[in-house]
């Protein structure tokens, strides 16, 4: 398992690598600088600012000290934040994005795998149809129209909760934006939930848990959720970087101050290190989770768990 | 009398005079169900529409109605769906949002299809260490945060449509050249490409006339469901201010600018999300039902 964990860390490294390298070069060829203002800059000025934050080396310079910096873990200051470094920023604005998603994906988790289950011991009733077509529509409603309705009906015409902004993580502040954010998983993981549930549910172990005289509901508990999570499971590493990209969205039309908002703000200002920033701590966060979720997977099935060890 | 003679014209029709084929199997699958049936019937609908619905109104998409801003839908007017803020149409915007939308959709769709379905293919037919190159690349590309490429893109080098255009194609079609690859790596080592060798057909012949064509099914399949997820990209990225631009619109800018709007006209939100929403909806539902009927464990 260690070797198999480090091996995948290792492989880690070229996916970083790209990314840096892609994100760092499209940004430096693009028209404007951090720099550009409405005032005519003097020449003097330009260059000791030029000098200060090394731009005045070839662009393979900057590249090679950027990435000479950041393997140290050091992601520079920002350009548009005066008196901020990269770090600093990021430190302020992950902790809101991530009780914001970790809360999405939990309830998508929790609300998905209990629907999926519903649908699936009550198969082909009303209730799976009712359940699996508000799925379907679920899937269908991207979170950028689910925020806004959310917010007209429940903020606008009802004032039962706040229209937008953080209030320092207050539950009422979050519903809406949670509820957002995580109604597409909701939906995936429930339709994922349902047909691997349905498959177990047919299989011999079963119907022996069900001759020894177990009830529906232990023998789904005991025997069947585990083995049927394990699409779900799989499922999670793009579920968690698609609320991740999603946070970007959703930040913005509640108005929450997370690192998502930083990152549009920064990139329309060419804030060169921020943005570079904000890109590398969400590569490096999706390549862990996706790795989280390969172990989770390897302890829920026994036999990738032989295959690695 | 008409009755017992046209029933027993039914029988003899379902008597198997031939063969039916795998496909024929699938389409009967696929009309049976009604969901999919519907949603396909609801698109066509959608699509005469945008077509040309935009000519029965007397406004032109950028035509600025002084008299009217935020209103409700107003026959007498002539604007059926109302205006937005600024006094412009909404039935007109509506239906042209969808042109560009769909547009995205089917160009990105097909980007996606050339390379994917290539890309796939030759991996998967070569196989050894050819393959496992090309593949640890989609699986390098497949790891990186798109999205926020793709912002970064639009951002750098302006809101070019067609920029929009490669970069969603350019990403989509990672997730086809995964599954063409698997499906052609179980078809090379089936006889029919064993004796096209034998016959001595060249390899790129081979992929096209023999691996491509029965890699159909699948296809058609990851076509219907590429389809809302380019959509959804687009509106996504139209939706940030960062996609189509200005008097242009599509769903997802509409979508933004109703959202700002809905305080004072909830219309101009509701009409753009909800034929945006209908059309995810149906080529979702038009997808799952293809992927049932063309898996022969169903039947």
């Amino acid at each position: 398992m260690f070797n198999y964990i480090l091996k995948r860390l290792l492989a880690a490294i070229p996916t970083l690598l790209l990314l840096i390298t892609v994100a760092f070069f499209l940004l430096r060829v693009a028209p404007g600088g951090p720099f550009d203002s409405e005032k005519e800059m003097p020449v003097e000025i330009q260059r000791s600012l030029a000098a200060k934050y090394h731009m005045d080396e070839t662009l393979l310079q900057q590249y090679f000290r950027y990435l000479a910096n950041i393997s140290r873990g050091d992601f520079g200051p920002s350009f548009q934040y005066k008196d901020f470094t990269v770090t600093e920023l990021i430190a302020e604005g992950f902790p809101v994005s991530l009780s914001l998603g970790s809360l999405a994906l939990f309830f998508a988790l929790i609300v998905g795998v209990s629907i999926g289950t519903i649908a699936a011991v009550k198969q082909n009733s009303w209730a799976d149809y009712l359940l699996m077509s508000s799925a379907m529509s679920g899937i269908s409603v991207p979170n950028f129209v689910v925020a806004p309705l959310l917010l007209l009906f429940f903020a606008v015409y009802r004032d039962w909760f706040p229209a937008g902004g953080w209030g320092e993580g207050q539950w009422r502040y979050l519903i809406l934006p949670v509820l957002a954010l995580s109604l597409h998983y909701v939906a995936y993981i429930s339709r994922l939930m349902r047909s691997s549930m349905i498959e177990i549910l047919q299989s011999d172990y079963i119907r022996t848990a069900r001759a020894k005289g177990l009830s529906l509901s232990q023998v789904i508990i005991k025997h069947a959720l585990r083995p049927a999570l394990l699409p779900v499971v799989s499922y999670l590493g793009p579920a968690a970087a698609g609320i991740i990209t999603g946070s970007v969205v959703i930040e913005k039309i509640f108005a929450i101050p997370g690192l998502g908002a930083y990152f549009v703000q920064g990139a329309l200002n060419r804030d060169y290190t921020l943005v570079m920033g904000v890109i590398v701590f969400f590569g490096v966060l999706i390549v862990l989770f996706n790795l989280l979720v390969d172990v989770l997977y390897a302890w829920l099935d026994p036999k990738i768990r032989l295959e690695y060890s | 009398m008409f009755n017992s003679s046209s029933k027993t014209l039914h029988k003899a029709a379902q008597l198997p005079k031939h063969g039916k084929s795998l496909w024929h199997h699938a389409w009967l699958r696929l009309k049976s169900n009604k969901l999919a049936l519907f949603s396909a019937f609801t698109l066509l609908f959608l699509l005469l529409m945008i077509v040309f619905g935009p000519y029965f109104s007397q406004y032109a998409f950028d035509f600025i109605d002084w008299e009217y801003m935020s209103i409700a839908p107003d026959f007498a007017s002539g604007h059926y769906f109302g205006t937005d803020a600024l006094g412009r149409d909404l039935y007109v915007r509506t239906l042209l949002g969808g042109r560009i939308s769909l547009l995205v959709g089917l160009v990105a769709t097909s980007v996606s299809l050339i390379i994917g379905v290539t890309y796939g293919a030759v991996a998967g037919y070569f196989g050894g260490g050819i393959d496992s190159i090309m593949m640890r690349l989609v699986d390098v590309l497949y790891a990186l945060p798109f999205m926020f490429l793709v912002i970064l893109l639009t951002v750098v080098f302006g809101n070019h449509i067609s920029l929009i255009f490669a970069a969603i194609g350019g990403y989509i079609w990672l997730d086809m050249a995964r599954i063409v690859r698997g499906q052609t790596m179980s078809l090379k080592n089936k006889e029919f490409i064993e004796a096209a060798q034998a016959m001595g057909a060249t390899t790129p012949a081979i992929i096209f006339k023999h691996i491509l064509p029965n890699l159909f099914g699948i296809v058609v399949v990851y076509i219907t469901l590429t389809i809302p997820q380019v959509i959804l990209i687009e509106a996504f990225l139209s939706f940030l201010g960062l996609g189509i631009q200005e008097p242009y619109t599509s769903w997802g800018a509409l979508v933004n600018e109703g959202a700002l709007d809905m305080e004072i006209s909830a219309y101009s939100l509701l009409f753009p999300a909800g034929f945006l929403a209908v059309t995810l909806f149906c080529f979702n539902f038009i997808g799952d039902g293809i992927r049932d009927a063309i898996d022969p464990k169903k039947s």
